[in-house]
C-alpha cells in the first residue's frame, strides 16, 4: 500500500458544548489509527489557537449565537479545503437556537437576556445587570446554523455522533470514497 | 371481491377493488413511506409523503385507488428527493430538536428522515415559530412545537375514542391542532384514549407523563430497524 | 393583527345572547351544513364569532366547539375578536398598491386614529388590509361592511372616513335613498361596469329565457350532446370541457343531483364575474337551469365570494323574479317534473373556494379545503351527491348556445378555445375593464385596444397564470398557448418585478388551506426566498433552489393552488432572468456575503453600548 501524504485536519466548537469534540475523542484506540493519516493544525484538542497553514478537513461543532463564532467559522473557511458541521448545532443550531423560537417581541434579545440573567423565576443575580465585560463577544440577534454563515460541505448529524460515524465518515472522505452515510448509523440524537 | 394486478417499481402485486396503492403495497410487503396515514384510521392524505407516481402524475398512495395495470413508481431517486423535501418541510416548520425530545428514537418523522438520508446542509430556512406546551392534563401534556399536522389524533379521537378531543383550527401555515376545550384538562381526554397512545402521535408532541425514557435511547423502536422494515419484513416471511 | 388590550376594549359589541344564537340556529333548521351562513349571521348581529358563541352553536347544532372553531378561524372575514360597528377592508392587490393604495390607507389610519389590523377603542371602526376584491380596473378599492368604494384618493379616503365619523351609514356614502334604490342602481352606483368591448356572446343584446325553452324542447342528453359539440370549457381557468363533466354527472346514479354556479372569483386581476353578475344574473340564472334540466339536479347553488356581497341583493331579486314567473321551483316552464331552485351560499374571505372541491366543502359548512379526488365531484360532490361546479361565464355561456346552437359557439374562436371569452384588463393602461373577445387575439392586439402598448410585463391568468415580458407579446389567449380564467394584469417598465411576486407569495401563503405540507409550507419558503432576492440577500445557488423548490411544490400538491402558486416564480425565472442575477451576491473564499454580520450584532450593539471588537472599525488605531 503506498503512504498517503498525512492530511491537515482543524477543529472548533462554536455554540457547542464541546460533546461533539468528547465524540472524537470517543473514537478510542482509532485515534492511533487516525494520527497516522492526519496531523491536527488548529483545534482545541492541540490547543493551536492560529491556523499554521492551509487545512484539508475543518470541523465545526456549534452554530453561531455570537460574533465570535462568526468570525472563527469564516476564518476555518477561509483556511480548509472541506468544511463538515459536526453536531446538530452546528447543522441546525442546535439547544442555543432554542432562543430563536421564544423570542417573538420587539426586542427579542433584551428580553432573553433579562429572562436568562435578571427576571427568570429562578435568577439569583445581586449585580442586577447582564454581564457586558468588553471581554465578551456580542451576541448575534438570533442563532444561526453554520450553513447560513459560511459554505459547508457535509454535515455529520447526531448530539453527538458517535465515534464511530466521526471515524468512518473522516476515513472515507480522506480516502475520497464518501458517499452518505449508512442508513443505519443516521441518528439525530 | 376480485383480486388484480398492478406493479409498484417493476414488482407484480396483487390489488383488491376498493383497496388504496399504500393498503396493496402493505399487503405486498412493499413500504410506501407515510406520515399522515395510520392503519385502521381514516385516509387523509395531508402529509404528502407518500406521493407516488402513475403515469407520469403525482398521486397519493394513501388515498389513491389501486386499479387494474397500474405501474406504480414508489422508490425512485426523484421521488424519494420529493418526499426527503417534505420530510424537511416538517422539520423546519416547526422546532425538532431531537436532542432533548422524549420520543427520539420512536419519531416517525425522524425515522423518515433517516429512511431518505436527510443528511445533506440545508437550503430552506427554520421558521421557528412560537407554540405552546399544554401541561394542564395531569397524564398528558402537549408540545405543540413538535406537532406536524399529520391529525392522526384528531382522527383517532373522533372515530375510534368517539371524543372529537382535537381538531384544526386556522388556515395554511397558521393551521394546527388544537384541543377542544381552553386547555387539555378541560377536555374528556384520557390517558388510556388511543389518540393517547404511543402509536398514534407520529412525533413527540403527545406526551404521556412519567414514562418519557423508560426505554433508553438506542433501544427504541427505530434503533432496531428503518422505518417500514416491518412492513418490508412481512415480504421475507411470506 | 393584535386584539385591542383590555383597557382599550370599550363599548363592548352585543353581549352573546343565547336566545339570539338560538334563533339563528334554527333559521338553518339547527343543519350543520349551513355553518356558514349560521357564523355569518352570528357575526353580523355580534360582530365577532365569541368562544361562547361557538360553544351555543356547537351545542346546537350538534358538532364539538373545536369543529365550530376549526370553520370559523379558516375564513379571513370572520372574526374571532371584536369588530368595530364599521369594518374597512382595504384592497391590498399589488394593482390597488401601484394606484396608491399605501397612501389612502395612512390617510384613512389618520382620520380613524387606528392602525392597519386595529379596532378603535371606541369600537366604531376595524380598518384591514384583504387581497384582491374584483376592483382592479377602478383601484385603489376597498370594501366598507358590506358596500364597496372604489378609485380612491387620499381625499376622498379622508373624507369618507370623516363621514362615517360623523355617523354617516356606509350605505350613505352610496347615495342618501340607498334603500329606495333597486339593487342593480346601488350596484352601478357603487362600481362602473368598465365594459370595453361588448362581443356577440354575453355581453351584446341576449335574449330572455331563449335558450331556457330550447332547452325543453330537448331530452336531457341531447342538451348534454349539444354542449359537448359547441366546445365549451370551463371559463374559471382550468378549462375542463363543460359537456365533459355534465355528461360524468348525469350518468351517475343517484336520488340527487346539485348544480353549482362558482362566483368564486379570486384570482387577483379578475373581475369579469363581477360584470356578468351585475349585467346578465338572468342569464346565468337561466345556465344554470338549463344545467339542471340536463343532469337531472333539482338543488342549486350559487356560491358568491363575500367580497361580492354588494351583489347578492341584485342576485337575490333576480332568483325570486323567476320564482314569481315560475322560472324556478316546481315544474319550470309547465315542464311536469322539471323542479329545480337555487340557494346563494356567501363566501366568506377565501380564495381556496374557488377550487371545485374546497367550494363545495364550504357549502357543507366545512373549512374550505379542497376534498380528495378521486372519488370527483361529478361523481360524489356536496353532501356526497353529483355536483356539477361551473364558472358564472361558462354557464352564461351554455344559455347562449342552447339558444344560438352549437356550431354558432364551435365557429368563433380558434382550434381548442371555441367561442368568447371576458378578458378583465387592469393596472397600466388606458382603459382598463372588461373586454369580450373570440379566442385567439393576441396579447398584444389585446393591449392596443387597452392602451397598454408601453407595458413591460404582462400577467395572463392572475398569478398562477404567466408572467410575460415584451418579446412574447405576440403569444396568443387560447387554452393551448396563454390560459387564462380571464386575468390581464399590466405592468410598465417602472414597475419592480420582484415586488410583484414577493407580493404574490404573500397572496398564496395567506390563501393556502394548509391541508397539505408542500402547499403550507413550501410557499412559505419560496416567499423567504423571495424576500432575500429584494434585498439583495440571495446566494447565486438560490435562483436553482427557487426552481427546485418549486418543482417539489408543485409535483406534491394535492390541488391546484400548489400547483399553481409557483408561477410567479417560474414564470418571472423564464421571462425576466436578469431580475434575479442583479440581485444574487456571491460568496466570497465560501463564506457567505449575504450573511449580514452588521444587522446580526446591531442589537446587542446597543444592549451593550459598545462596539465590536472584531467586526467594528477600531478607531483608537
Amino acid at each position: 500500500m503506498t503512504e498517503l501524504p498525512k492530511a491537515r485536519v482543524a477543529t472548533a466548537s462554536l455554540a457547542g458544548c464541546f460533546g461533539c469534540h468528547m465524540a472524537i475523542l470517543d473514537m478510542d484506540e482509532r485515534l492511533i489509527d487516525l494520527m497516522a493519516r492526519v496531523d491536527v493544525d488548529r483545534s482545541p484538542l492541540t490547543d493551536i489557537k492560529r491556523f499554521t497553514r492551509r487545512c484539508d478537513i475543518g470541523l465545526i461543532e456549534g452554530g453561531c449565537c455570537n460574533e465570535e463564532n462568526v468570525h472563527v467559522l469564516q476564518d476555518f473557511r477561509r483556511n480548509c479545503d472541506v468544511l463538515i458541521a459536526v453536531g446538530q448545532c452546528a447543522i441546525m443550531g442546535g439547544l442555543p437556537a432554542m432562543r430563536n423560537a421564544i423570542m417573538h417581541s420587539d426586542d427579542p434579545l433584551r428580553e432573553c437576556l433579562d429572562e436568562a440573567f435578571l427576571t427568570g423565576r429562578y435568577i439569583r443575580n445581586t449585580t442586577h445587570n447582564a454581564p457586558n465585560d468588553p471581554a465578551l463577544p456580542l451576541l448575534l440577534d438570533e442563532v444561526y446554523p453554520c450553513s447560513e454563515v459560511v459554505e459547508i460541505d457535509y454535515n455529520i448529524p447526531g448530539c453527538a455522533p458517535t465515534g464511530d460515524v466521526i471515524y468512518e465518515t473522516l476515513i472515507s472522505l480522506l480516502a475520497g470514497k464518501f458517499r452518505g452515510f449508512e442508513r443505519e448509523k443516521i441518528r439525530f440524537d | 371481491m376480485s383480486g388484480f394486478s398492478f406493479t409498484i417499481d417493476g414488482v407484480e402485486i396483487t390489488g383488491a377493488e376498493g383497496q388504496t396503492i399504500m393498503e396493496a403495497a402493505d399487503a405486498a410487503g412493499i413500504y410506501i413511506p407515510r406520515l399522515c396515514d395510520h392503519e385502521g384510521l381514516r385516509h387523509q392524505g395531508g402529509c404528502r409523503v407518500c406521493t407516488v407516481k402513475v403515469g407520469g402524475r403525482s398521486v397519493a398512495a394513501c388515498t389513491q385507488p389501486a386499479e387494474p395495470g397500474l405501474n406504480v413508481e414508489n422508490e425512485t431517486p426523484h421521488i424519494t428527493k420529493l418526499r426527503r423535501d417534505l420530510v424537511e418541510m416538517l422539520f423546519h416548520e416547526g422546532n425538532h430538536l431531537c436532542p432533548i425530545c422524549e420520543a427520539s428514537g420512536n419519531c416517525e418523522l425522524q425515522a423518515m428522515a433517516y429512511r431518505l438520508d436527510m443528511t445533506d446542509p440545508t437550503r430552506f430556512p427554520y421558521l421557528e415559530p412560537s407554540r405552546a406546551v399544554d401541561a394542564s392534563h395531569p397524564d398528558i401534556a402537549l408540545d405543540t412545537n413538535r406537532c406536524i399536522s399529520c391529525g392522526r389524533c384528531i382522527r383517532a379521537s373522533q372515530d375510534v375514542d368517539g371524543k372529537g378531543i382535537f381538531g384544526y383550527v386556522g388556515r395554511g401555515i397558521h393551521r394546527q391542532v388544537a384541543v377542544n376545550g381552553e386547555n387539555m384538562a378541560a377536555t374528556d381526554a384520557e390517558v388510556t384514549d388511543f389518540a393517547m397512545s404511543a402509536e398514534v402521535c407520529p412525533v413527540g408532541c403527545i406526551i404521556r407523563k412519567r414514562e418519557g425514557f423508560a426505554t433508553p435511547i438506542g433501544e427504541r423502536d427505530f434503533d432496531k430497524g428503518l422505518i417500514g422494515h416491518e412492513i418490508e419484513g412481512k415480504k421475507a416471511d411470506d | 393583527m393584535q386584539p385591542p388590550s383590555e383597557e382599550d376594549s370599550a363599548p363592548p359589541p352585543p353581549p352573546i345572547d343565547g336566545v339570539v344564537i338560538q334563533s339563528i340556529c334554527a333559521a338553518y333548521d339547527n343543519d350543520p351544513h349551513r355553518m356558514m351562513d349560521i357564523l355569518i349571521d352570528t357575526q353580523a348581529h355580534f360582530r365577532w364569532i365569541s368562544p361562547d358563541a361557538m360553544h351555543q352553536i356547537a351545542d346546537l347544532t350538534g358538532l364539538s366547539r373545536i369543529e365550530v372553531e376549526g370553520v370559523a378561524s379558516f375564513y379571513t372575514f370572520f372574526s374571532l375578536t371584536p369588530n368595530g360597528r364599521v369594518t374597512i377592508r382595504l384592497c391590498d392587490d399589488i394593482v390597488d398598491r401601484f394606484a396608491g393604495m399605501p397612501e389612502v390607507a395612512k390617510a384613512f389610519e389618520a382620520e380613524l386614529g387606528i392602525a392597519l389590523g386595529e379596532t378603535g377603542a371606541d369600537g366604531a371602526f376595524s380598518l384591514e388590509y384583504t387581497p384582491c376584491i374584483g376592483l382592479c380596473d377602478q383601484a385603489p378599492a376597498a370594501m366598507i361592511n358590506d358596500i364597496v368604494v372604489t378609485n380612491l384618493t387620499p381625499e376622498t379616503a379622508r373624507e369618507i372616513a370623516a363621514r362615517l365619523k360623523a355617523g354617516d351609514t356606509p350605505e350613505a356614502l352610496v347615495s342618501d335613498r340607498f334603500e329606495a334604490l333597486a339593487p342593480h342602481a346601488r350596484a352601478t352606483r357603487m362600481v362602473d361596469n368598465n365594459i370595453r368591448h361588448a362581443g356577440g356572446v354575453l355581453l351584446g343584446p341576449v335574449p330572455r329565457e331563449a335558450g331556457l325553452k330550447a332547452a325543453l324542447d330537448l331530452r336531457p342528453s341531447q342538451i348534454i350532446d349539444m354542449v359537448e359539440a359547441s366546445g365549451v370549457r370551463g371559463c374559471g381557468g382550468a378549462g375542463f370541457p363543460s359537456g365533459r363533466k355534465w355528461r360524468f354527472a348525469a350518468e351517475t346514479e343517484a336520488e340527487r343531483r346539485v348544480v353549482i354556479c362558482n362566483a368564486d372569483e379570486g384570482e387577483p386581476g379578475t373581475f369579469k364575474d363581477r360584470v356578468l353578475l351585475t349585467e346578465r344574473p338572468h342569464l346565468l340564472i337561466e345556465g344554470m337551469t338549463i344545467a339542471a334540466r340536463a343532469v337531472g339536479a333539482t338543488e342549486g347553488i350559487i356560491y358568491l365570494r363575500g367580497e361580492y356581497a354588494y351583489l347578492k341583493p341584485l342576485v337575490e331579486e333576480a332568483l325570486a323574479e323567476r320564482r314569481d314567473a315560475g322560472l324556478l321551483g316546481q315544474a319550470i316552464m309547465g315542464a311536469k317534473g322539471f323542479d329545480f331552485d337555487i340557494r346563494i351560499q356567501m363566501g366568506v374571505g377565501a380564495y381556496i373556494c374557488g377550487e371545485e372541491g374546497a367550494l363545495i366543502s364550504s357549502c357543507e359548512g366545512l373549512p374550505g379545503e379542497p376534498k380528495t379526488r378521486p372519488p370527483f365531484p361529478v361523481t360524489r360532490g356536496y353532501l356526497g351527491f353529483p355536483t356539477v361546479v361551473n364558472n358564472v361565464e361558462t354557464l352564461c355561456h351554455v344559455a347562449r348556445i342552447l339558444d344560438r346552437g352549437a356550431k354558432w359557439f364551435f365557429d368563433m374562436g380558434t382550434d381548442g378555445s371555441h367561442g368568447t371569452k371576458l378578458f378583465s384588463v387592469s393596472g397600466d393602461c388606458l382603459n382598463p375593464g372588461i373586454y369580450e373577445l373570440p379566442y385567439g387575439l393576441s396579447v398584444h392586439e389585446l393591449l392596443e385596444m387597452a392602451g397598454g402598448e408601453d407595458a413591460a410585463a404582462v400577467l395572463v391568468g392572475g398569478p398562477s397564470g404567466t408572467m410575460i415580458a415584451r418579446d412574447q407579446f405576440d403569444r396568443r389567449l387560447t387554452f393551448d398557448d396563454l390560459a387564462t380564467g380571464g386575468a390581464i394584469v399590466v405592468f410598465n417598465g417602472e414597475r419592480n418585478i420582484l415586488e410583484i411576486v414577493e407580493y404574490y407569495m404573500g397572496f398564496f401563503v395567506h390563501e393556502s388551506c394548509g391541508y397539505c405540507t408542500p402547499c403550507r409550507v413550501g410557499n412559505v419558503f419560496l416567499q423567504k426566498a423571495i424576500g432575500k432576492f429584494r434585498n439583495g440577500l440571495a446566494n447565486p445557488e438560490d435562483i436553482d433552489y427557487l426552481r427546485d423548490l418549486s418543482a417539489t411544490i408543485i409535483e406534491t400538491s394535492r390541488c391546484g393552488l400548489g400547483m399553481t402558486s409557483p408561477n410567479p416564480i417560474l414564470s418571472t425565472l423564464d421571462n425576466f432572468p436578469l431580475v434575479y442575477s442583479a440581485m444574487v451576491k456571491p460568496s466570497k473564499d465560501r463564506v457567505r456575503a449575504t450573511f449580514d454580520i452588521q444587522s446580526a450584532i446591531d442589537g446587542a450593539r446597543k444592549i451593550a453600548k459598545r462596539r465590536s471588537q472584531i467586526f467594528d472599525r477600531d478607531f483608537t488605531k
